[in-house]
């Protein structure tokens, strides 16, 4: 973990109360796919944590979401101006599980970290499917970056206004991908589904509402098969076979 | 600038004022590859009882402003691993002084946990929170009464030689009288304060932020509140007090010392800030110069 000074250098609307933002520092440090950064936000106690979308020599893009007062004044914030974050937070996916082909699968905003590894994985020659869900097509992020570095993308929507009309888990029993080791990220509810119906191995990466966001404060732990973890240490990503659901 | 910063309790000698507050600061070794741990006064290790807890469900956080909620719930490994491996493992990379921080939920648990504190070579302190419910007396917290306040700290007393201090709760009508009655009952010094009682409702939902539905309240907006109580107790008992709640700068520091305490517990402020303690240290002896104080035990209590 470390505390840096970033500069806000892009903060725009992605998708309806979504924005891309994307941060540079002299010296970010190296982020692999599933951490987080812990940002904080002037007038608000607590830092928030948001996962790493993407990253490179001096920089990182992040995505998220306007829910509440403190992601309301992220979302003003202007480039140029500055950000306290503490990086290197979190045990992220492990993308040398996968043998030799992979499936995503992201509901809403969940496409964001798992667009960091789906570039892992490229690079490390594997055949990647994607699956993306969302509630409606304005909600839609990530997908021509996606269909750009993947072999496969089907998108879902619960209104059917784009792609396969239903879940992820409809999507996913269309494009009937082969794989040999999947990764979701998403709300609860859609995680344990997908967890449900795919056979083999897996990661999910789990959410709660953190305190110190390092490991130190026991506000987020969660009870797995193996014993009590700390979502924001020991997660957020965990084997499928280890989630309580 | 060669300023003193060490203080002394109950003849434990701190290298400075600066204590992380249990409950902020895991069992040290979480936060070993942040900082060099041994730039802080002391540690007050996370509340440990005598059986492994998983603490209360989550959410177990919420947001305020000016500080936050916590209805951890005492999460810990039980006080057998408390002694055999998270003291030893913090005894490796940490030479100043350990706070082992106890809870129980009857007069058995304390006394079991805090002679397995004592008996810890490497615990200095043991700290008795007293704000836990207690299972034998309709759940009433043993510190919101002086009369089992008293009890608890006779009964830890009876089997600990190492300094007892007892940690206070604020949810109390005098906490005067609690600290006079610890006092009388052998505590060799006190802690104060412990979280204060809040809630939060998320409006959207309906429902309490918190699963717990209540849980303790801390951080920047507690300090004058805190403060105030240290003062009192402070000039009430002739014995150490350690001063927490809501300190987050090196001049709050000098203020809770001015009011009465002997060194400072740095509790939520961890959380948004985990330097914050090494950097309150550091910025300790230009506050001092800019106030004309020498030795930081000088200014103790002047107020």
């Amino acid at each position: 973990m470390e505390k840096r000074l970033f500069t806000v250098t892009a903060n725009t609307l992605a998708a309806r109360d979504t924005y891309r933002m994307r941060l540079e520092a002299v010296e970010p440090g190296f982020v692999f796919s599933g951490e987080f950064v812990d940002i904080a936000i002037d007038g608000f106690y607590l830092r928030r944590p948001i996962s790493v979308c993407d990253c490179g020599p001096g920089w990182i893009e992040l995505y998220y979401k306007v829910v509440g007062e403190g992601t309301k004044v992220l979302s003003v914030a202007k480039p140029g101006s500055t950000l306290e974050l503490l990086t290197g937070l979190g045990h992220g996916f492990d993308p040398s599980a996968t043998g030799r082909a992979a499936l995503l699968a992201a509901g809403g905003l969940g496409a964001a970290p798992l667009y960091l590894l789906a570039r892992e994985l490229k690079a490390q020659g594997k055949k990647v499917s994607v699956v993306l869900g969302f509630n409606k097509a304005d909600e839609i992020v990530l997908l021509d970056e996606f269909r750009a570095l993947c072999d496969e993308v089907e998108v879902a929507t619960m209104d059917g206004s784009v792609g396969v009309k239903g879940f992820v888990t409809d999507a996913i029993a269309k494009m009937d991908p082969e794989y040999d080791y999947f990764y979701t990220c998403g709300p609860m509810v859609m995680m344990k589904a997908v967890c449900g119906v795919l056979k083999g191995g897996g990661e999910a990466s789990l959410e709660e509402r953190m305190g110190c966001g390092a490991g130190f404060c026991y506000g987020c732990s969660c009870k797995t098969l193996v014993g009590t973890r700390r979502i924001c240490k020991d997660g957020p990503v965990f084997k499928k076979e280890d989630i309580i659901w | 600038m060669v300023k003193d910063l060490s203080v002394n309790l109950c003849g434990v000698r701190f290298a400075n004022p600066v204590v992380p507050a249990s409950g902020t600061f895991g069992f040290g070794v979480e936060l070993a590859d942040t900082f060099d741990l041994n730039l802080l006064g002391g540690i007050s290790l996370k509340g440990t009882t005598a059986e492994a807890r998983f603490g209360n469900p989550t959410p177990r956080i919420a947001e305020c402003p000016g500080g936050m909620i916590n209805s951890v719930g005492l999460q810990n490994p039980g006080i057998d691993v408390l002694v055999g491996e998270k003291v030893p493992a913090l005894r490796k990379v940490y030479g100043g002084v350990v706070i082992a921080n106890i809870s129980g939920f009857s007069l058995d648990e304390y006394v079991k946990c805090c002679a397995a504190a004592d008996a810890c070579e490497g615990v200095d302190i043991v700290e008795v929170n007293v704000s836990c419910p207690n299972v034998h007396n309709g759940g009433m917290a043993f510190g919101t009464c002086a009369a089992s306040a008293a009890e608890v700290t006779a009964a830890v007393k009876s089997v600990c030689r190492k300094p007892v201090f007892v940690k206070l709760s604020p949810n109390v009508t005098d906490i005067v009288e609690i600290a006079r009655a610890c006092e009388d009952a052998g505590a060799d010094g006190l802690t104060l304060v412990n979280t204060f009682l809040g809630m939060r409702i998320d409006i959207k939902k309906r429902q309490p932020v918190i699963a717990n539905k209540m849980g303790g309240f801390s951080g920047r907006a507690v300090f004058p509140i805190a403060l105030r109580m240290v003062y009192q107790v402070a000039h009430a008992c002739r014995i150490p007090v350690m001063g927490c709640g809501g300190v987050a700068s090196a001049r709050d520091v000098i203020e809770m010392m001015m009011a009465g305490a002997a060194a400072v517990q740095v509790g939520a402020e961890n959380l948004r800030n985990p330097m914050a303690c090494p950097e309150i240290v550091a910025e300790l002896p230009a506050v001092m110069e800019e106030l004309g104080i020498e030795k930081i035990t000088d200014i103790v209590g002047i107020v």
